[in-house]
């Protein structure tokens, strides 16, 4: 009788549910066949998790939301590879020179810029051209790449500055400065998006444009800030990370638009538009981490870890909408 | 007299959904050749109960007879199987094929290895339509047809099986008079061939029209049948809804006021054109027409959804210009729209975030939207309108029809807009709640509010219009007063005869 009930219920914390899953099976399973003699739920194991799940995780808070509008955003790997660029290299102009340690954070504003012009030119184009989110960002991937690649050819762009390596392994009470940031913006964006405004509308939007527009709300700059939310997100993501490593070479962040589609989904985001939530988003970049780790843990290699990941995903969607269809009309037929 | 088995039995059908019992032990049937009105509030389980049958649903509980012997239904696909056909209220064609593989979708004629038997297709398709009396060919795309044509489609696939039991939803709802005609004509077809129909409308004219037997539903509960020979409407609504009302009489006349809103020549391509009127505040008009005659372009145009290629529009006193709908709400103006799935609501969002779209921008408490004065506003609507749902965090998507249209008007109600535009505001909606629309409207206008009904239902117009403008064909035929306005000169007029057009 209530089972449509327990069902939501159980949609919503599917992922977590997943998350437990994964931790008791590798505990388990890591037990007897362990390539090191740590235990997987060891603390300091788990932190690290938290933040090497970061980098992908911060840009998934800004997929999601834009997912949730009802588009997608192909760019953000080369995005990402740009803004990190415009971090390291900048550290090095004359202009700058005078600056000292001052330049960190310079730095820090010229790539978040970067990355938020980078959005407003794909919001721009999708909502004055009205071509698909889809093809509109999958040129700027090419083009933004294209732009790394002019920038040092293939030679990786590397400047290291001792001061902000500092700044980005500090940690409080353990907890460093990427899983910190991914927390704090885990929260910001979810209070973004089911307490303002904006937040509402973008789910209007998302669910049924036509609707939107009948209620008066402004689509088409909805849709812009999104993308400039994703694009400071990207930035944000490079700059925790290359602060940290101080190189980036051309090709990275190649490939991320996918791993973060991919979180995205499985914590519950719809293709489509109109529903989703940061919260299982910020499960499901944790539920591949585990699984990326856990796979290491009982040695599996990174042919087999993709192998997995691609399979559960497929999985857990399929499970997902079995539980979501029982006595719905709609997706019966 | 022989003792007549039912075609199709019912018996005590339960379904819950959360928090709603939406079928509590209903039991029913249809006799062959009967056409069988199923009446209720909104939200009395008309549809849920046809959706079971329709094998949409499974009940909790109860059983399906056919022919006396029990069934279940597995899907719609196996329930047409068995012989019972479900005419949905909402559309479900595939826009991009054509009619005959619409209506042959899922079981498409095929020769050897699997190619697709054409020739078959269209001429049983062919065959069918002509049945239906419509005049397009089996080849164009649905894509292209007015809703009434596509509807004529929907029932077009009924007919490709031997059908037992034939269950229209709200079927009229977007049909021309002229169509309904044709529709009754179907259905008696129908009957007379030993089918029996179930026939699910609001429209009470209808259902003396066509129907053989009445049965009522309420909460949920079967409250009982009658013989459509043997009872009035007055004995249904009571049934219905636990008292009596009294539809046909006008409601009282406010006073009006200073013009509100005026149109000079407002063309828009071949959609209307030379459009001039004006409606003061206090007053409500009544645009009376057939499908197609260019009222809801000229809504749309009023709410900016819609580009004048000529002509002007005057808030006051004074030219404006509207270009979006966001402009059109700062000046005041609200639009009910038509399609209340496609335009009005955003299905998965619940009952309050729905009403309150348009203004939730003003609803904030520093940078958040506030909790409390959403649901203030959705509170008061929903006893206002006597919405049905057992919270404001119900998707509106599983909501009846008819409390779908309630949340629509609640939500452009509470903007107190001072030109509310409704496009058939009734539409789907029960006789209860559709006479506290129109007192709300009446409501309305007595705070001063200015008016404009796009309605074709006439005893509507009739009863809550101070002017009635009669259309035809993108024009305005006629203006009435309220005192000279019949039934018979509005017919005339919306026929496109002219003679009596006033210079
Ligand atoms: N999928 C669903 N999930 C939850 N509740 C539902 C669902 N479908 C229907 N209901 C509820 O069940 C009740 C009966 O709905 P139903 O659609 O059968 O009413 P109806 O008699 O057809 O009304 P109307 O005249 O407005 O079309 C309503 O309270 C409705 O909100
Ligand atoms: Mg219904």
């Amino acid at each position: 009788m209530h089972t449509e009930r327990k069902n939501k219920l159980f949609k919503q914390s599917a992922i977590w549910g997943f998350i437990v899953i994964e931790l008791v099976f590798f505990s388990i399973a890591g037990h007897f066949l362990s390539v090191s003699d740590k235990a997987f739920m060891d603390g300091a194991n788990m932190l690290l998790l938290f933040k090497q799940s970061a980098p992908i995780g911060i840009i998934a808070l800004g997929m999601t939301i834009v997912m949730i509008n009802g588009n997608i955003d192909l760019s953000v790997g080369a995005t990402y590879a740009l803004c990190a660029i415009v971090m390291l290299d900048s550290m090095t102009w004359p202009i700058f020179a005078g600056l000292g340690d001052w330049v960190i954070p310079v730095a820090w504003l010229l790539a978040l810029g970067t990355g938020m012009v980078l959005g407003l030119i794909n919001g721009l184009i999708v909502w004055k051209t009205g071509v698909d989110a889809f093809i509109v960002t999958l040129g700027s991937m090419l083009g933004f790449r294209g732009l790394v690649f002019m920038y040092n050819g293939e030679q990786p762009t590397s400047h290291l500055n001792w001061t902000l390596v500092d700044i980005a392994e500090a940690d409080l009470f353990g907890i460093e400065t990427p899983t910190i940031v991914f927390v704090v913006f885990t929260i910001l964006i979810w209070l973004l998006m089911s307490k303002t405004v904006h937040g509402r509308n973008a789910y209007a939007i998302g669910d049924n444009r036509e609707a939107a527009v009948n209620a008066g709300i402004r689509v088409g700059p909805h849709m812009v800030w999104n993308f400039v939310l994703i694009g400071f997100l990207a930035a944000l993501s490079a700059v925790v990370f290359y602060s940290a490593s101080g190189s980036v070479n051309p090709n990275d962040g190649t490939l991320y638009e996918l791993w973060v589609i991919t979180a995205v989904v499985l914590g519950g985001t719809k293709l489509t538009g109109g529903s989703g939530s940061v919260i299982s988003t910020f499960g499901g970049v944790i539920a591949i981490q585990l699984l990326r780790k856990g796979l290491g843990h009982i040695g599996a290699d990174t042919a087999m870890v993709n192998l997995v990941i691609g399979l559960i995903l497929i999985a857990v969607l399929f499970l997902d909408k079995q539980l979501n269809r029982k006595g719905r009309e709609e997706l019966k037929i | 007299m022989i003792a007549q088995k039912p075609a199709l039995r019912l018996e005590g059908i339960v379904k819950t959904f959360p928090g709603v019992r939406a079928l509590d032990g209903v039991s029913f049937e249809v006799m062959p050749g009967e056409v069988h009105a199923l009446l209720g509030e909104n939200g009395a389980g008309k549809s849920t109960l046809m959706k079971v049958l329709g094998g949409i649903y499974q009940p909790d509980d109860g059983t399906i007879f056919i022919d006396e012997a029990p069934v279940t239904m597995g899907s719609p696909l196996d329930a047409k199987a068995k012989g019972v056909v479900f005419i949905h209220q909402e559309l479900s064609l595939a826009d991009e094929l054509s009619v005959a593989e619409n209506i042959y979708l899922g079981e498409l004629p095929t020769k050897s290895f699997g190619r697709v038997d054409w020739d078959s297709l269209h001429s049983n398709s062919a065959a069918i339509l002509k049945r239906l009396n419509c005049k397009f060919t089996p080849q164009t795309i649905v894509g292209d047809l007015s809703i009434a044509n596509k509807q004529m489609v929907e029932i077009a696939r009924a007919l490709t099986v031997d059908a037992k039991a034939v269950i229209f939803d709200e079927p009229t709802a977007s049909l021309t008079d002229a169509e309904k005609v044709v529709l009754f004509d179907i259905i008696s077809d129908l009957s007379r061939q030993g089918v029996g129909i179930v026939y699910i409308s609001h429209r009470m004219d209808e259902i003396f029209t066509i129907s053989t037997k009445i049965s009522v539903l309420r909460d949920g509960e079967y409250r009982g049948s009658l013989a459509t020979a043997e009872t009035n409407e007055d004995e249904v609504t009571q049934l219905m809804i636990g008292r009596s009302l009294d539809l046909g009489q006008k409601v009282e006349h406010a006073q009006t006021g200073k013009v509100a809103i005026e149109v000079r020549n407002l063309s828009c391509g071949s959609l209307y054109h030379d459009v001039s009127f004006k409606v003061r505040s206090g007053e409500v008009v009544g645009f009376y027409g057939l499908v197609g005659a260019g009222r809801t372009e000229i809504a749309e145009t009023l709410f900016g959804l819609r580009n004048p290629t000529d002509g002007t529009i005057h808030l006051d006193g004074e030219e404006v210009r509207i270009h979006s709908p966001v402009d059109a709400i700062r000046h005041g103006i609200s639009l009910v729209p038509e399609d209340r799935k496609g335009q009005g609501l955003v299905l998965g969002m619940n009952c309050r975030d729905n009403m309150t779209l348009p203004q939730v921008a003003d609803l904030t408490a520093g940078p958040f939207v506030s909790d409390g004065a959403e649901i203030a506003i959705f509170d008061q609507y929903r006893d206002k309108l006597a919405i049905k749902t057992p919270s404001w965090r119900q998707r509106v998507g599983n909501l009846s029809g008819g409390n779908q249209q309630k949340i629509v008007i609640g939500k452009w109600l509470s903007m107190a807009p001072k030109v509310l535009i409704v496009d058939e505001p009734t539409r789907g909606i029960d006789v209860g709640s559709k006479s506290e629309i129109h007192n709300l409207i009446r409501d309305l206008a007595k705070q001063g509010y200015a008016v404009i009904v796009i309605s074709s239902e006439m005893p509507e117009v009739l009863r809550v219009s101070d002017r009635v403008v009669a259309m035809f064909h993108g024009e305005i035929i006629r203006e009435f007063t309220s005192e000279e306005v019949t039934e018979d000169n509005l017919v005339q007029a919306i026929s496109g005869i002219r003679s009596d057009k006033v210079a």
